[in-house]
């Protein structure tokens, strides 16, 4: 099959306008917000040398804090602030997806801008500046008709280089819930997909490049006194953002979004609810790549309507329990703690995706370990990798001390990767997911949580408080509830990861519903 | 000398002073001068001799420290200081006209400040072309990147003529010129000055070009006044120093006559 008539160029031509909508909307507000802060700093600044100087410094700091950590740390800023302001005021905000992405994508911006527009202003002719003065100017005229205008070059290539960066780093925003051409790149590394990796790298950075000639035609227009230069840029950006927001503004809004966290098995089940959705009347879309902690966020606060968790993942990390109880015992008790939260517990969809420590059998068999107490012996000459957030979780904690465990290195790698790794001996170790295809691809060995320090993990749907009652949302789900077990979970997983053309999560998701019987 | 006494003077500085760096470099001290309607007045002297500083002290583009400055009577702080730049023409070195602006819009930009009819401002400015001896048609849309040095002075003197001011200040604004431009620009000036019934105050560093030109002249040197009056009454001047500035153009004209045998030159 050549290269451009594999199907998964048009499944992601099809996600475009709402990628790119929804890219450009965040873009253009963040470096609006951005501008509009900036400017007035920097004329405020430019002849303020106190001011100047903690003004850029900040600026600087700013631009050193990886895109991703600043758009990160403003998820948990905002919940703080939204919950104050739920207490002061009475009513609150989505700490989720756009407001985060616009505040630190418009921080992100400043540094050029500022830097620029002090550097132009202050690089006017200090004789034309008195000339201004001596024609009888104001202060404000001589920046308005003098200053500004000789200044413009300067500062059109710093907003020239913010809006490169922001179309840049907005990729960036979807792991904090804001669509955008980074869907493409997030979902393209999890499932392996690099179709849609290449196309989300093409796309932004053709975005980037046109916006930054369009924004070069306004400029040299400006600076040639060129009104039909200067006019037909502007056309150019007003086309641009015409054709990119129209097509998401006129879309129906939908009304169910389906959330999904940072793993190819959550991309695919959020495929499958979202279809299951659709084919029920109920229009859904699906937000990607959500951290463990932020989608219980914004399921409580309904940025997201439904998704799936695992039953210990929620028992350690949201309620913070360190004991283990039986299966039935412990959903039970779950099902209890999350109405108290409003949030219901819609039901089990029949596999389990536990934590499991995996290694290749050949080397497991060599050795004789069958179980994690086997394993503790060798462990001091062995290195142990996992996925990102596997080492700060508590249940690392209580498995490493209830079999005394301590590795030579641990390894921090992309989930995907990691069963790779261990195959070809580059670790020896892996915190691996029970229900991951990999596992017999590569021919490893699940190890015995013999003491029963691992929770069990059921697969559960949840579904947002101000859903609760909705009967619609029952009935186009209840077809997948204890259907799809352990091996359906692991064949699609390992079809998902194949990285052919059938393993977009839609595919795959259209797979499981013919498996388990539908139409 | 009985025609200033008997008019009020348009310009009057009285024990003018003014320090930088904190009072330690003294830029100004205590000048007294006056300039009566109509007349036009060179102060003269070298780089830090203070007399840009005096000049821009009359229209506040720097305030002065100590003493007291009039215009036409009126103390300048207690006007508001842009009114008071928009009614008093000012001629930069070079011109230091607006480069993003064409000559219409450089010319006509204290008018335009002053709020007047864009169409009252277009014939003035082409008056003002008349008037400098620029052509309108040709000259009205230019950039000042396309004139020529004595070209944008030309400019420069009609911008600060535009607002009909009755008073003109001139820093320098025949310095950078080539001394054919520079001769026939000051000629041209001087013209207008009679024309227009302005009072002038020209700075330069140029004796020759201060004694053909002003009524009078002023000779600063260290921020202090050291003599005033007509060329011919500065002869009589006790001052070394106003008496070197002197002797530099009677000496080149001396040499010239001898180098330049008479009816050959035309």
């Amino acid at each position: 099959m050549s290269l451009l008539s594999d199907p998964r160029w048009s499944e992601a031509l099809a996600h475009l306008p709402d990628y790119l909508g929804n890219h450009v909307r965040v873009s253009v507000t963040a470096l609006a917000l951005g501008l509009l802060a900036s400017l007035p700093l920097a004329i405020a600044a430019r002849n303020r040398p106190l001011l100047r100087a903690p003004l850029l410094g900040f600026a600087s700091i700013v631009q050193t804090v990886p895109g991703l950590a600043l758009l990160a740390l403003f998820y948990p800023l905002l919940l703080a602030l939204a919950s104050v302001s739920v207490s002061w005021f009475g009513f609150g905000f989505s700490a989720f997806g756009f407001l985060p992405a616009v505040l630190a994508l418009a921080l992100y911006s400043m540094l050029p801008v500022l830097r620029n527009t002090i550097t132009g202003l202050n690089g006017v002719d200090p004789t034309i500046v008195e000339a201004a003065q001596g024609v009888g100017m104001t202060e404000l005229q001589s920046l308005v008709t003098v200053e500004l205008p000789l200044a413009l070059p300067v500062m059109m290539a710093g907003i020239r280089t913010a809006a490169v960066w922001v179309i840049g780093t907005a990729t960036l925003s979807t792991p904090i819930g804001q669509t955008s051409l980074g869907n493409y790149i997030f979902a393209g590394l999890q499932t392996q997909n690099w179709v849609f990796v290449l196309f989300g790298c093409l796309a932004a950075a053709l975005l980037a490049l046109i916006v930054d000639q369009l924004l070069a035609a306004i400029e040299v227009g400006l600076r040639m006194r060129s009104r039909a230069r200067a006019m037909l840029g502007g056309a150019g950006i007003a086309a641009l953002l015409a054709a990119t927001l129209i097509p998401t503004l006129a879309r129906a809004p939908s009304s169910y979004i389906v959330g999904a966290k940072t793993f190819t098995e959550q991309y695919v089940l959020a495929a499958l609810m979202a279809q299951r959705l659709d084919a029920n009347g109920l229009t859904a879309s699906t937000r990607e790549g959500l951290g463990s902690n932020v989608i219980y966020q914004a399921l409580l606060n309904g940025d997201i309507d439904l998704y799936v968790d695992y039953s210990g993942t929620l028992w350690v990390n949201q309620f913070h329990r360190s004991d283990t109880r039986p299966r039935q015992a412990l959903l039970g008790e779950l099902q209890t703690a999350l109405a108290a939260q409003g949030v219901t517990l819609l039901g089990e969809l029949g596999f389990e995706n536990a934590y499991a420590l995996v290694m290749p059998k050949k080397r497991a068999e060599m050795l004789g370990i069958h179980s994690i107490s086997d394993l503790a012996a060798h462990a001091p000459k062995m290195s142990i990798a996992a996925d990102y957030e596997f080492f700060s979780r508590p249940e690392w904690a209580g498995i490493r001390d209830t079999y005394g465990l301590a590795f030579r290195a641990q390894r921090q790698m992309q989930p995907d990767f990691m069963y790779a790794a261990v195959a070809s001996g580059e670790v020896d170790v892996i915190a691996g997911y029970t229900s991951d295809g990999l596992i017999a691809k590569y021919d490893l060995a699940v190890l015995d949580d013999n003491r029963h320090a691992i929770p069990p993990y059921d697969a559960i749907v949840l579904v947002t408080p101000k859903r609760a009652g909705d009967q619609a949302l029952r009935a186009a789900l209840q077809p997948l509830l204890g259907r799809i077990d352990i091996s359906i979970m692991r064949e699609a997983n390992l079809r998902a990861a194949g990285g052919g053309s059938a393993s977009s999560p839609d595919a795959v998701a259209r797979w499981i519903w013919q498996k388990i019987g539908g139409q | 000398m009985g025609q200033i006494e008997t008019t009020p003077p348009r310009v009057a500085f009285a024990h003018v002073g003014k320090s930088f760096d904190g009072g330690r470099l003294k830029a100004v001290d205590d000048v007294s001068l006056q300039v009566g309607a109509g007349e036009f007045l060179a102060i003269v002297g070298g780089s830090g001799s203070g007399k840009t500083t005096l000049l821009r002290m009359a229209n506040r583009l720097i305030d002065a420290d100590a003493g007291e400055i009039r215009i036409e009577g009126q103390d300048v702080r207690a006007a508001d200081p842009v009114a008071l730049r928009r009614r008093i023409g000012y001629v930069f070195q070079s011109g230091a006209l607006f480069p993003h602006m064409n000559i219409a819009a450089n010319i006509g930009v204290t008018p335009k400040l002053l709020g007047q009819p864009a169409a009252e401002i277009a014939s003035r400015v082409d008056e003002l072309l008349d008037l400098v001896r620029l052509d309108r048609a040709q000259y009205r849309g230019r950039f000042p990147h396309e004139l020529s040095g004595g070209q944008r002075q030309r400019v420069g003197v009609a911008r600060a003529l535009a607002a009909r001011p009755s008073i003109v200040l001139m820093d320098e604004p025949f310095g950078a010129l080539d001394p054919l431009t520079r001769d026939a620009l000051g000629d041209d000036y001087r013209a207008l000055h009679n024309r227009l019934g302005l009072t002038t105050v020209m700075i330069t560093h140029d004796m020759t070009e201060a004694i053909l030109l002003a009524d009078r002249i002023a000779v600063m040197r260290g921020g202090r006044l050291l003599a005033q009056g007509t060329a011919a009454q500065l002869t009589h001047s006790e001052d070394a120093y106003v008496g070197e500035l002197l002797r530099t153009p009677r000496r080149q004209g001396e040499r010239l006559k001898l180098l330049l045998p008479q009816g050959k030159t035309a």
